[in-house]
């Protein structure tokens, strides 16, 4: 379960982006979460990917009531959400080859003997190819690095996966594709899945369902 | 295909280009890298526009969208090397001008601007952080038209209302514009020098469903007052709503051309990637096209596309040349 009830976040204490806000997910269960640019719905992503701490409210993930945020946050719960960001640009280490890229939480968790081993599993489900695995981010088109940031996220195998407009800069093409690749891993593993986005026909054809901002807010009951 | 078909379309193209305000033949432009490789970022494309028209250009990102629009304003780096013609038909009967062959300063003083406006992509990137909308609008009337100083304040005043921008905000600047006024500001900048021509550059990009509706529906304004428009997108959904005509290009290269209720119609698109893309819509199949695009530095002598289409065969190894405005060995039948 992932449970956000009455979150109070924003960037100024004096003047939260939003106030009240609740959402949540059962074990497994893809939600679409949609809104107007502007209403807050991704700093909500980030509180739940652990990496924006809210003004008040409290966030259960999983059984376990989240009390630290960011590098604070114990690294069990840390590891058990992955991000994907709407710009996959200003996402990437551009010292970093896509290979790096995908490799990075493994090594930043002690794990970086099983890298290699992981990426060649990766790069495959999101249509990566090993001489793109090589090149770093000024050498690839704004779709393949996306592709690479989603691999990055999978690379700890999450139980929760945020993707927050992961596919507002791209074609329809690397849309499907990038969704396919989401749900081939979701079908693979149970994860769940927050998607954020103002794409209505995306978010309704992708999810379990979808949940208005508004609903959100009104702390109206969304089950 | 018989022949008589043929030549009637051939007809129909030549006319097209006779009464074109833009008419663009066998458009290369390469990109010379260190260690001698070349980006073939645009090959032999051809395209008419005329007054009243939206042409669509669409193709995944990536494949040379961009750089045509950037070509026809002269505004790529040293490394490019530009072959064909473009010509932009003159003002008034005057002749056409070649807007590859031009030199910067025929460009610069003429063109760009005043014969070409251009609707950037990330307007909020191409507004200056520090100046008024009002005052954007109000140095580009100076540099634009030989209007007197004191009555520069209204025609900044009546060029914003044009694009819609509300006058109310004409003394904010940009960052504290929303992306859809921000986007306004721009198009009102684009359409101050009267140009009859638009290139509208990813217009749409990042702003969500309500305002890429406005955007379109507030461009498809300026074509129906007689201006043409060619508006690069891989939003098909922005294509759909205001364009007359699609052309799709892949890997440099434009593949099909066709009328916008043919493409989207239940006719659909001939050329196997323009129906992948089409598909790949969440409100469509929602299927991606297997593989990726392939790398402008290494493209096949054959049809760019064969290694990731359904229908390709030994043949796919020559390239196709266009017929019929569809450059495929076999093109689909249209569904209806």
């Amino acid at each position: 379960m992932l449970e956000l009830n009455g979150i109070t976040a924003g960037y100024d204490r004096r003047a939260p982006v939003f106030r009240g806000a609740r959402l949540t997910l059962a074990p497994g269960e893809s939600v679409g979460l949609l809104g107007p640019s502007g209403c807050g719905k991704s700093t909500l992503a980030r509180v739940a990917a652990l990496l924006h701490r809210p003004d008040a409210g409290r966030y259960v993930l999983d059984g376990t009531e989240i009390r630290a945020w960011r590098h604070r946050a114990p690294r069990e719960l840390r590891t058990a959400v992955g991000v994907v960001f709407q710009q996959p640009r200003t996402a990437a280490d551009p010292r970093l080859t896509l290979a790096d890229l995908i490799a990075e939480p493994l090594r930043a968790t002690g794990r970086g003997a099983e890298a290699a081993a992981r990426v060649a599993d990766l790069a495959p489900t999101v249509g990566l190819t090993p001489e793109l695995l090589s090149r770093r981010p000024h050498a690839v088109s704004d779709g393949q690095l996306q592709r690479a940031c989603l691999a990055r996220a999978l690379s700890l195998r999450p139980r929760w996966l945020i993707c927050d407009e992961m596919t507002a800069m791209l074609d329809a093409s690397t849309t499907a594709a990038l969704v396919a690749a989401v749900e081939t891993y979701r079908a693979g593993t149970g994860a769940g899945l927050l998607a954020v986005g103002h794409d209505r026909v995306l978010l309704e054809r992708w999810c379990d369902r979808t949940v208005e901002w508004k609903d959100c807010l009104t702390g109206g009951d969304e089950r | 295909m018989t022949g008589n078909v043929l030549r009637a379309l051939e007809a129909v193209t030549a006319e097209r280009a006779g009464t074109a305000l833009l008419s663009v033949r066998g458009l290369t432009v390469r990109f010379r890298l260190s260690g001698g490789r070349t980006v073939d970022a645009v090959s032999d494309a051809d395209l008419d526009l005329v007054p009243g028209e939206c042409l669509a250009l669409v193709g995944e990102s990536g494949c040379g969208k961009s750089v045509l629009a950037s070509a026809l304003l002269g505004l790529l780096p040293a490394n490019a090397e530009t072959t064909g013609t473009a010509l932009l038909a003159g003002p008034d009967g005057t002749g056409p001008t070649d807007l590859l062959a031009a030199g910067e300063k025929t460009l610069a003083r003429t063109v760009r601007g005043r014969r070409v406006g251009l609707v950037p992509q990330s307007p909020a990137a191409h507004l200056t952080p520090v100046r008024t909308v009002r005052a954007h609008l109000e140095e580009t009337v100076r540099a634009l038209t030989g209007v007197p100083r004191r009555e520069r304040r209204a025609r900044a005043e009546e060029a914003a209302e044009r694009a819609a921008f509300p006058a109310t905000h004409l003394d904010r600047h940009p960052h504290e514009l929303s992306g859809g006024l921000a986007q306004r500001a721009a198009t009102a900048l684009a359409l101050i020098g009267d140009a009859r021509l638009l290139l509208a550059d990813e217009p749409t990009t990042g702003l969500d469903r309500d305002l890429v509706d406005r955007t379109a529906d507030e461009l498809r304004r300026h074509v129906d007052e007689g201006r043409a428009l060619l508006l690069i997108t891989h939003d098909l959904a922005a294509a759909e709503r205001i364009a007359d005509r699609v052309a799709v290009m892949y890997a440099g290269r434009i593949v099909e051309t066709a009328p916008a209720h043919r493409f989207f119609g239940p006719a659909g698109p001939r050329h196997p990637y323009a129906r992948g893309l089409l598909d790949a819509l969440p409100e469509r199949a929602f299927t991606p096209i297997p593989g990726m695009p392939p790398e402008l530095t290494a493209l096949p002598d054959g049809c760019a596309f064969a290694p990731r289409c359904p229908r390709a065969t030994d043949l796919c190894g020559t390239r196709p040349e266009p017929r019929a405005a569809v450059a495929c060995h076999h093109p689909e039948h249209p569904r209806a």
